[in-house]
């Protein structure tokens, strides 16, 4: 049987009645191995103006670097209370923040490791399909080698990674166009 | 480790556009510059997995939310969560405006009501149900609305529109269930939604362990 995936609408308005019952922006508990870093930043639009009713969703690997997920069968541990997924609306002025741990190197094409990153998806009203980006750190000599990160033209790879504001705090805008337009992936 | 199975990218045509004139608000939220295609890695193919844990046992009737019984039309929509390869996908994540059910879902509601917005002149949305879908993988994750069969509105509806592929653009319309239609209390309908299925052979280099 063959068919063909539903189209993607946008999530509209009113996504706060529907989704904000998984909302998230605690992916790891301070009990959870690894470094904790506090992710802040702004969704912008076209104007420069924040976005107030967008929404982010993060997905990503524990500190070791594995996912918990069936098909990720790296002889890796997992630990209970982390699940990987992160779900932020954005505030009246388009800001976001959520605390985690940086993950772990996961495996890429060939088993070359990728640097340390978080998987996004942004949705908001105006945007017919979800967009994916993600966001790598600061300061990791693995970014210079990432698989991933190479394919992206070299002027626009500094969209993709996050800057220390202070001890803990990175700081990572999503923009949506203009000079300084984050980079959204294809896959 | 094993080999790590891909997934087929979209068909043409059954994705809408970011940058959609006719949907007004997109003007300001769209990518200016391409998408960078890059490979499919365990990143992608993985995804958040959710249990019934995650639920609460009256999410799936909209109707009993609420002190009171709600004003309209009570309706029953049921239907399959399928992959591009027919398979159902079971411990799928099903969202709705505003309850949370889970391979094959069915909730009970009202019917939406059509409403006037300011796209453009007189412009009404069709009456529409959202649905936001995780599927199995990060790359199969779905935001989209149903709508009902014989709507008058939706060739006059951009989002509706958006979709340039019109037999893709007809399956987002429900179908009327008389099966599932419960006499004197509900009308039943219709909606199978389908996410983006594996490629029919695994990756050539798979990441290794």
């Amino acid at each position: 049987m063959s068919l063909y995936a539903s189209g993607s609408q946008t999530v509209g308005p009113y996504l706060h009645i529907g989704l904000t019952w998984l909302n998230t922006a605690r992916i790891a508990g301070p009990g959870v191995k690894g470094e904790h870093v506090t992710v802040q930043g702004r969704l912008l639009d076209g104007d420069g103006v924040g976005v107030s009713d967008g929404l982010i969703e993060i997905w990503q690997a524990n500190a070791e670097g594995k996912y918990v997920h069936p098909e990720d069968r790296q002889k890796k541990t997992l630990e209970k209370g982390f699940r990987g997924f992160g779900r932020i609306p954005t505030d009246a002025k388009g800001n976001f923040r959520f605390s985690t741990i940086k993950p772990g190197r996961v495996p890429g094409r060939g088993g070359k490791l990728q640097a340390p990153h978080l998987s996004v998806t942004v949705f908001m009203r105006g945007l017919l399909k979800q967009l994916a980006t993600r966001v790598y750190f600061p300061g990791e000599s693995a970014n210079a080698q990432d698989p991933v990160l190479k394919l992206v033209p070299a002027a626009r790879r500094a969209t993709l990674v996050a800057q220390r504001k202070s001890k803990g705090v990175l700081e990572w805008n999503i923009v949506l166009q203009g000079k300084d337009e984050t980079v959204f992936f294809d896959f | 480790m094993s080999k790590l199975h891909g997934y087929r990218r979209f068909h043409p045509g059954t994705q809408p556009e970011y940058d959609f004139p006719f949907y007004a608000s997109t003007a300001k939220r769209h990518p200016t510059q391409p998408l960078v295609i890059v490979p499919q890695t365990l990143s992608e193919i993985t995804g958040p997995v959710f249990g019934t844990d995650d639920l609460k046992p009256a999410d799936n009737d909209l109707t009993r939310q609420h002190k009171g019984d709600p004003i309209g039309e009570r309706i029953i929509v049921s239907g399959r969560v399928l992959d591009e390869n027919g398979r159902p996908m079971p411990h799928t994540l099903v969202e709705v405006w505003q309850a949370n059910a889970a391979g094959r879902y069915r909730f009970i509601t009202i019917r939406p009501g059509e409403y006037p917005w300011r796209n453009h002149y007189n412009a009404w949305r069709p009456a529409h149900i959202h649905f936001s879908l995780f599927g199995h993988a990060f790359l199969t994750r779905l935001v989209t609305q149903m709508y009902f069969p014989g709507d008058p509105l939706l060739p006059y509806d951009p989002m509706y529109m958006s979709i340039p592929d019109e037999k893709a653009r007809v399956r987002l319309i429900s179908q009327f269930d008389w099966e599932n239609t419960i006499p004197e209390q509900a009308l039943g309908y219709r909606f199978d939604i389908v996410l983006r299925g594996r490629e029919a052979t695994p990756m050539d280099d798979s990441p290794g362990e």
